[in-house]
């Protein structure tokens, strides 16, 4: 077994416990929290109410008038010693139609330019890798998206937009995603997908689930228009 | 049924929240004020978690083609049911045909419409709530508008106990501006200095604050400016602190994630006051410990359950 950094522990409200597997983004913690959410769904704890996963740690949220930090951390610590030999579903393979550039993805000239290259360039490489999606959180089915290549990687905007448009997809430093509903946001749009990315009721409730490995798929406006008919 | 006449500045269906759907992004959302929720629900004899109408600011005209027995809790926005003055806290019997008019807030930001029965909506992930951002939940996922019509459900059959909140309760559960809280997963982030001006500073509440959070404005604390932080899940009532220095409160519809340091988080027992602040208001900041935070709600839980 592979060392692993020690699991912590921190009350981050009267509320809530903060489980964090150290202080780096690496697939290990990210594997890490994945399995703890997991188990915690599968094999409930009553007082938990609610559960917010990140990149290296989960937020566990819990009804104060029946449990306190220390007797949650026992439980806890009992949950991380078990997760790794529980049983957990594979990782699902999804694939998004995007229509890149242009109205759909107004930054994308000006991200390519920054980056010496052209759009046609930064569509190709967005499209050439397979990213894995760390955790769902900001709103609801909004999946952060790991793995795009550092050529891509480009700060947010100086200003937020006030309404990004519903199936943006978007370019924050090294991270990539996809807003599923009209928000503000300082991501740098790059293209636009025509599929519903929160989906409450199917059974994920969502296109994309933690764990999940991610592509896009280039599609033209016409294409964009017949998907849109189709996923309204 | 609930014809609505004038849907006021912002009115939503909210009940107790739908906990339970963050790891899919969804916060848990409810009531801003959850004890004058609860505290109305029990004067009507629902459930305490029934759904109800969350006004903000400026109430509206509803009318009651049926009747009902109803009560308002929270801020007092000066209502009258078909023209004659009605007191907050109180059971009262509207007649078919009957209108209530809700007026403006004379004291905090939200007053609740609680009907026996409780507003009948589809529930949507457990809740009646309206999640505003993602356009689900509550009617139709949106804030009222003129000519919604909301049906209400049965009544549950409950005896009919008290007819109002007695005062030296309601006395012990008003709202608080100055804010209690404990220490939030960064405050070791924030040197000496800038936690004291935290704790010793009024703060404004600016135009910005609604259901999500609530923009502060007031003196500027400073995070030591070492590393970037990894976004992390957020608790409700999480103080954070972007670079401008001036705090954030995030709230019941709040992100289930964020990117900024965060010095306290305002403990579970001062959530509903959170609910009760207007642009404009100031508010404080008082740290207690977790033992303390506790204490707290249990004594905040002890007077509720009494109450009724």
């Amino acid at each position: 077994m592979v060392d692993l950094d020690p699991v912590r522990f921190q009350p981050a409200s009267d509320q809530s416990l903060l489980v964090s597997f150290g202080d780096e983004i690496t697939p290990a913690a990210n594997d890490r929290v994945r399995r703890l959410l997991h188990l915690l769904q599968s094999d409930r704890v009553l007082a938990v109410v609610n559960l917010h996963p990140a990149y290296c740690s989960l937020l566990v949220r819990f009804d104060a008038l029946s449990i306190g930090h220390d007797e949650l951390e026992a439980i806890l610590r009992s949950y991380v010693a078990r997760m790794e030999e529980a049983p957990i579903p594979e990782p699902r393979e999804v694939e998004i139609p995007v229509c890149y550039g242009g109205e759909f993805g107004p930054d994308l000239d000006e991200l390519a330019a920054m980056h010496g290259m052209t759009s046609e360039e930064a569509t190709a490489l967005h499209t050439s890798t397979t990213y894995t999606a760390c955790f769902l959180g900001f709103v609801p089915g909004f999946a952060y998206l790991a793995g795009l290549p550092e050529s891509l990687a480009t700060p947010r905007l100086a200003t937020p937009r006030r309404k990004v448009p519903a199936g943006s997809v978007g370019i924050a430093g090294n991270q990539t995603g996809v807003y599923p509903c009209s928000t503000a946001g300082g991501w740098r749009l790059i293209g636009r997908t025509p599929y519903a990315m929160f989906r409450p009721s199917e059974g994920h409730m969502s296109l994309i689930s933690i764990g999940d490995r991610v592509r896009f798929r280039q599609i033209t406006p016409g294409e964009f228009a017949k998907l849109s008919d189709t996923c309204a | 049924m609930i014809r609505v006449e004038s849907p006021g500045l912002f009115t939503t269906v909210q009940d107790l929240g739908r906990p339970g759907f963050g790891s899919i992004g969804v916060s848990a959302s409810g009531a801003a004020d959850s004890v004058a929720l609860r505290l109305g629900n029990r004067l009507v004899d629902n459930p305490e978690g029934s759904a109800a109408l969350e006004m903000t600011l400026l109430g509206g005209t509803f009318e009651f083609p049926e009747g009902a027995r109803a009560a308002l809790t929270g801020s007092d926005f000066g209502a009258t049911l078909d023209g004659a003055a009605i007191s907050l806290w109180t059971t009262f019997d509207i007649r078919p045909g009957g209108t209530l008019q809700i007026g403006a807030t004379r004291s905090g930001a939200r007053c609740y419409l609680c009907a026996q029965g409780g507003i009948a909506v589809e529930l949507f992930l457990g809740s009646a709530s309206t999640h505003v951002l993602s356009g689900l939940g509550g009617f139709h996922g949106r804030p009222l508008r003129k000519g919604d019509v909301l049906p209400i459900g049965p009544a549950t059959g409950v005896t009919f106990r008290e007819p109002s909140i007695p005062t030296e309760v309601l006395a012990r559960l008003t709202p608080r501006t100055l804010l209690r809280v404990t220490d939030g997963p960064q405050s070791d982030w924030f040197p000496e200095t800038s936690r004291r001006i935290f704790y010793n500073s009024v703060y404004r509440v600016t135009e910005e604050a609604n259901r999500m959070g609530l923009r502060l404005e007031g003196a500027a604390v400073a995070a030591r400016s070492s590393g970037e932080m990894i976004t992390e899940g957020v608790s409700p009532g999480a103080i954070q602190v972007p670079g401008s220095g001036q705090p954030i409160v995030l709230f019941v519809e709040q992100q289930t994630t964020g990117g900024y340091p965060k010095i306290a988080n305002v403990i579970a027992a001062d959530l509903p006051s959170v609910g009760q602040l207007r642009p404009r208001d100031e508010v404080r900041f008082e740290h207690v410990d977790f033992d303390t935070a506790r204490r707290l709600l249990v004594e905040q839980e002890e007077l509720i359950r009494a109450a009724h």
